[in-house]
């Protein structure tokens, strides 16, 4: 399957990928609406995360593991493998907010909901036509979707 | 029948979707006690608090079991294992072969012997059948009594209190919490049920349930010489492997069902997993039981691989909680109350009582083998990673990790391209 790997010889710690992340997930697809009054109202929250360190930064999200730790801590069944397409999918209505796979995930792919009691995690961006758009959109090419 | 699975919890659906890792075609038959599909085992206090209805319980969906090729048998129970004959056989009076077995029939509530204890409206809370009817008890009563103050405990009753119920934990222990938490962080939990208006009495228990006459439940006589009135008693103190199966069959047990890294118990072909299990520590040299979900669901999954051929070495159980009192979440990870006279292991700890924040670090020779973290956990996945992958952390970076900070570019350059960068699939 294709995921999301990031290249931190080239990550420019921009978090433009951030911001494309909340803009794909958010109501109006906006980036300014989804920035402004989205994020605050609704706790619209990006997927991923860039991480510094002095000149070094690096952009994760959920690498959507062959073997997930988050979908074996899941009390809920709101986690699981989709054998088709290999994604760990997430189910938002299963969630009852237990933070056992915050906890489980050792990759730090899994944030809290900010209001509600439930988790944010990257879903590929399910049924983008181009794809994840953290991916379209890093300037630098350090976000690739690929087969490996 | 390739495949028998004795058992019908979360250690199951690990077998299932492990040995579909490996063998997609034959079939596996699924025997379990419980009338009802596989659910949540933990969401049974979210169901008894009423924050999720009937529907939510289940884990996979139906179409799960068809495409995996699953038989589900339940409301059956096995009540005997013939490993020379290689049969087990149900209450249902049939006889079932097997080519490989598993055994993951979980554990029992632990009940010490209470005067009293025989007779109407003494209560475990393990079980979906539990919750219903504490659920339906609810509706009428004022006053509940929860012996046991750790995880099940406490959880049986907050969900109780949910329901307007007047409720009292009473944990034995100077403190609740105490196997999977540590001092800190169990106080500031404590006040959180305090603040909500939960009793909880530590250093206490019920030394006899007084009974009328007619034998109806009148209260609990304590160890402290006190008598409080109640109109129910949940005995919550944890679980026992539920291995007599086992044992009777003749397979090792000690403190659960013994395996070896394949998840293998001493009969040919007859696996184990789950709360039922003695299995291989990441952190320890010896094996042990450590009931929690996540271990149930990879032991399964490890029992399942080797059950349908392959060689596949268990990791290792790392005991790991989360959990949340009215919005205060608490997660503990690995070796949390190490050795008091112990001078290896090395604990650092800040603690802001005000915020309700605490995290405490447990070293041991320069590695990361346990935390803590109460209020501010969104981090918690990044330390699991240094307990899990066993990094050595450095002093610049212990300095890092303990202001909250953990991060990936912390890891080794060689394990961090592997895992987030590789040049093929690893
Ligand atoms: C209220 C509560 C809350 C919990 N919360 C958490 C939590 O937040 N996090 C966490 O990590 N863990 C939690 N746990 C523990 C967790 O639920 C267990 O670790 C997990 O369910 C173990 O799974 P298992 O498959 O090994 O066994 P079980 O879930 O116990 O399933 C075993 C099944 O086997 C069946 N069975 C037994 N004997 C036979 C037989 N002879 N024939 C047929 N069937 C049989 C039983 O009826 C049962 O359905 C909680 C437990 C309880 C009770
Ligand atoms: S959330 Fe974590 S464990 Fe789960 S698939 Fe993503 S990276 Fe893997
Ligand atoms: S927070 Fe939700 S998705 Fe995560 S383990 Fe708990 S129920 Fe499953």
């Amino acid at each position: 399957m294709k995921r999301v790997y990031p290249d931190k010889e080239y990550c420019i710690g921009c978090h433009l990928c951030e911001l494309a992340c909340i803009t794909a997930h958010s109501k109006s697809k906006d980036l300014i609406i989804a920035y402004r009054e989205e994020r605050g109202r609704d706790g619209l929250s990006p997927c991923k995360k860039v991480f510094e360190k002095g000149d070094t930064c690096v952009a994760i999200s959920c690498r959507h593991c062959d073997e997930p730790s988050c979908v074996a801590a899941c009390i809920s069944g709101g986690l699981y493998k989709d054998p088709e397409t290999g994604r760990t999918v997430y189910d938002r209505d299963k969630c009852v907010g237990c933070w056992s796979c915050l906890m489980a995930c050792p990759y730090g792919a899994i944030r809290r909901h900010p209001i509600e009691a439930k988790i944010v995690k990257c879903d590929l961006c399910e049924g983008r036509e181009n794809g994840p758009a953290c991916v379209e959109a890093c300037p630098n090419q350090a976000l690739k979707y690929e087969e490996r | 029948m390739k495949y028998v699975i004795i058992g019908n919890g979360i250690a199951s659906i690990g077998a299932i979707e492990g040995i579909r890792k490996v063998d997609t075609e034959n079939e596996i038959l699924v025997i379990g006690s419980e009338d009802s599909p596989a659910y949540g085992r933990p969401l049974i206090s979210y169901l008894l608090a009423g924050k999720i209805g009937p529907d939510r319980l289940a884990l996979r969906p139906q179409e799960f079991y068809e495409k995996s090729i699953v038989t589900l048998k339940l409301g059956i129970t096995v009540t005997d294992i013939d490993i020379k004959a290689r049969t087990v056989s149900t209450d249902k009076g049939e006889s079932i072969e097997f080519e490989n077995l598993l055994i993951a029939t979980g554990g029992i509530p632990f009940t010490p012997p209470i005067p009293g204890s025989d007779g109407t409206d003494v209560y475990n809370f393990t079980n979906l059948k539990h919750a219903q009817v504490l659920i339906s008890k609810a509706k009428t009563i004022k006053k509940a009594i929860v012996i046991g103050g750790g995880l099940i405990g406490l959880k049986a009753g907050e969900s109780l209190f949910d329901r307007g119920v007047d409720v009292t934990i009473l944990e034995l222990s100077p403190r609740i919490l105490s196997l999977a938490f540590d001092e800190n962080a169990a106080a500031l939990a404590g006040g959180r049920l305090a603040e909500v208006g939960l009793n909880v009495k530590c250093g206490v228990t019920v030394k006899e349930i007084q009974r009328d006459e007619e034998g109806n439940l009148k209260g609990v006589h304590l160890t402290d010489g006190n008598f409080m009135q109640t109109d129910v008693v949940v005995i919550a103190i944890g679980v026992v492997p539920n291995y007599s199966l086992a044992k009777d069959a003749g397979i090792t047990v000690d403190r659960g069902i013994n395996v070896n890294d394949h998840m293998a118990t001493s009969a040919d072909n007859v696996f184990a997993a789950g709360d039922v299990a003695q299995a291989k520590d990441l952190l320890f040299e010896d094996n042990r039981v450590i009931p929690i979900w996540t271990n149930a669901y990879n032991q399964g999954f490890c029992a399942g691989k080797n059950m349908a051929g392959a060689k596949i070495e268990f990791s290792g159980s790392l005991a790991m909680n989360s959990i949340s009192f009215y919005g205060l979440p608490t997660i503990s990870v690995g070796t949390v109350n190490p050795p008091e006279d112990d001078d290896s292991y090395e604990v650092a700890i800040t603690l802001d009582e005000k915020k309700k924040c605490y995290r405490k670090l447990v070293f041991h020779n320069n590695h990361l083998v346990g935390y803590v973290l109460v209020g501010d956990i969104d981090m918690a996945g990044m330390y699991t990673a240094f307990v899990k992958f066993q990094m050595a952390v450095p002093e610049d970076a212990r300095k890092q990790l303990l202001s909250g900070e953990p991060d990936v570019l912390m890891w080794p350059d060689d394990f961090f391209r592997e895992t987030w960068n590789p040049e093929t699939k690893n």
